[in-house]
């Protein structure tokens, strides 16, 4: 029996659904600074690049709703709302 | 009175009318809620105890080894590696004839971890020199703490009450936890005999040198000590069962034996006999109930064995030696031996004195759920040629 | 004898649910058995509860596989966790979900679907998603039981260590999901 454990195993545990609150940004107001994806815990947010601007992208697979980002914005673009289960 | 309390907390309270002057334990899952329990009773001024914080398993155990060894009444609780790492201390409280009572919240042991049930623990350190008494449910364990500090505290022995981690420790039922009048009705001040502990006026020295003249003897008494201390076991379970009969266990309709060291429940005349331990019982009982009601009408009945140590041979015997077949249903197993730990010590009572056929089968390792159709299966298994050791479930 | 099997997640009070509902079953002079099963020992991580109502003393400890009643106290779980393994057609569901009843895909008859929205309440009622009291109350309603004085009494005597604002917090939110 193998009974040494990989790597990586995290990424097929979606910890998405234990959110209560879902954060939605608003990007027309987002100024791109990368905040957001600095101080998220569960490293979630990526900054990508789009038409010469940097933007965030959130992965709801694996948000689990904490609200860091919405509190840190300086912009406060970033609402938390109650998630639909 | 009746309450509906979680296990943990149904001892602690327990513990706490039972008035031992010294508390010292490490926190370690499952055993964690007891002793958490017995510590907030001591901040909230509800406790007289010293409760004694250890910075580990070992520390705990040389605590109350030491606090016992100055004429006073100790208790601690551990669990898995708890036990394992207490184990120097464990004998060492034995050899020094020291009657330290432990609650053990049985889990298993690593790798790979598991904080879940099994018998492992305790069954590693049977040959400690220690009485080990098994429950079946918060009542019985509540029952057997009385048990295991009178006899520990008569006999010169330690006793553990072995308590099945989660099973028992975390699950709520009702439960009559006796009162301090109702304890000391039963269990008297702790008074050592002069010469026993430690006192500056009259110095002695526990745990010396024995030199090789000397060492078997004493080892040859603990054991006989041991071996004995079933009469007093018998005798204090009935004297417990007069004086405060609300806190037993009640002894059930189908029950023809309920003494100190077993308990047997089922058919008069039983085909199959089940042998186990602690709180699988509860579940075994039901199962026996629905198949002597079938088709194999009054065929089975269950042998709880209430004491593991000192091992009830005869009294094991005389309850199997007209079936036909025993099944032993184990939490533990002696890695590269033939069978289990129980199934080891119920062979070698019957060898030579009945001709009942006797199985073990390991179940339930690593907190693996053992259910009625589990228990089914293995009364069937049982009927079958051979007497190999089983992993089921 | 009446076997209750709670899903959720570590962190959201599922073994507190169902020792709540032993206790006010107790309370009902019944005879009442609660415990859990946790997976890995860490918030969020899908746990199991389970309690047994019964009028004769319970011996058995095997976890509940065949559930007259099923709480599950975070609709997420449903496609990670089989929540209807071992239902028949008559367990009765209770689920917290801000769904509608159509919209919950398990395979039980409408009829025994119960949905409740509990973050809702929880949020309104103890400002935060802490459900397992709140779905209580829809279970007191919805199998009868255990009756609601019982369950506010086992409210009181599991949660009055953390003061009586808590307490009051709870009792409101069960009441309100009662009356619902």
């Amino acid at each position: 029996m193998d009974i040494t454990t990989k790597p990586g195993s995290t990424i097929n545990n979606k910890t998405g659904g234990w959110r209560t609150f879902v954060p939605k940004t608003d990007l027309d107001k987002c100024i791109g600074c990368g905040t957001c994806a600095k101080v998220c815990p569960e490293s979630c947010i990526i900054m990508q690049k789009k038409n010469n601007k940097k933007q965030p992208i959130t992965d709801y697979d694996f948000c689990k709703g904490c609200g860091l980002c919405a509190a840190e914005c300086p912009v406060k673009c970033i609402k938390m709302e109650l998630d639909k289960k | 009175m009746k309450e509906i309390l979680e296990g943990s907390q149904a001892i602690a309270q327990t513990i706490n009318n039972i008035k031992p002057a010294v508390v010292s334990a490490y926190p370690i899952t499952p055993q964690t809620h007891i002793v958490e329990d017995l510590a907030k009773l001591k901040a909230d001024g509800k406790a007289k105890y010293e409760y004694v914080r250890a910075e580990s398993e070992f520390a705990a155990a040389s605590i109350v080894a030491g606090a016992s060894a100055t004429g006073v009444r100790v208790y601690t609780a551990t669990s898995s590696q708890g036990l394992l790492l207490m184990t120097e201390v464990i004998f060492n409280i034995a050899g020094m004839r020291l009657p330290v009572v432990m609650t053990v919240a049985n889990r298993g042991v690593s790798a790979p971890i598991t904080i879940w049930n099994d018998h492992q623990d305790t069954m590693t350190v049977r040959d400690a020199g220690w009485i080990q008494l098994y429950a079946e449910n918060h009542q019985e364990a509540i029952e057997q703490h009385l048990l295991a500090y009178k006899v520990a505290e008569k006999a010169n022995l330690p006793a553990m009450v072995c308590i099945d981690g989660f099973v028992l420790t975390h699950t709520y039922e009702d439960v009559s936890v006796p009162s301090t009048a109702e304890v000391s009705k039963f269990l008297p001040t702790f008074k050592p005999k002069k010469g026993q502990y430690l006192d500056p006026q009259n110095p002695v020295s526990f745990g010396a040198f024995a030199p090789p003249a000397f060492y078997q003897e004493i080892r040859e008494e603990l054991h006989n000590d041991l071996r004995n201390s079933k009469r007093l076991i018998l005798d204090e379970y009935e004297k417990l069962k007069e004086t405060v009969p609300d806190i037993i266990k009640k002894t059930e309709k189908n029950a023809h034996i309920n003494n100190g060291l077993i308990e047997y429940y089922g058919a008069a005349h039983p085909r199959t006999i089940l042998i186990a331990m602690g709180s699988l019982v509860g579940t075994i009982k039901d199962t026996v109930d629905e198949i002597n009601k079938g088709k194999m009408a009054s065929s089975l009945g269950v042998l709880k064995i209430k004491t593991f140590r000192p091992f009830p041979a005869n009294d094991i015997l005389k309850m199997v030696i007209s079936a036909k077949q025993v099944a032993i249903l184990e939490k533990a197993v002696s890695l590269g031996a033939t069978d289990g730990p129980l199934t080891l010590d119920v062979k070698a009572a019957l060898k030579n004195k009945a001709k009942t056929k006797v199985q073990g089968f390991i179940v339930g390792l690593g907190g693996r759920d053992i259910t009625k159709k589990l228990i089914t299966r293995i009364v069937k298994e049982v009927e079958r040629k051979g007497d190999q050791m089983m992993f089921i479930g | 004898m009446h076997q209750i099997r709670f899903h959720g997640r570590g962190g959201q009070g599922v073994v507190t649910a169902a020792e709540l509902v032993a206790i006010a079953a107790f309370n009902d002079k019944h005879f009442a058995q609660a415990f859990p099963s946790f997976g890995v020992e860490r918030t969020g991580a899908p746990i199991e509860a389970f309690a047994r109502i019964d009028d004769k003393p319970i011996r058995t400890r095997e976890h509940v596989y065949e559930p007259n009643i099923l709480i599950v106290q975070d609709s997420s779980l449903i496609g990670t966790v089989d929540v209807t393994a071992g239902a028949d057609d008559k367990t009765l569901v209770i689920i917290n979900s801000s769904k509608d009843k159509k919209e919950i895909k398990l395979p039980v008859p409408s009829k025994n679907l119960f949905v409740i929205d509990a973050t809702k309440i929880a949020m309104e009622e103890l400002g935060r998603n802490i459900v397992n009291t709140v779905i209580l109350g829809a279970f007191a309603k919805a199998t009868g039981l255990v009756t609601l004085n019982s369950l506010k009494k086992a409210i009181e005597q599991k949660f009055s260590a953390k003061g009586k604002s808590l307490v009051d917090k709870n009792i409101s939110a069960i009441t309100r999901a009662y009356n619902m």
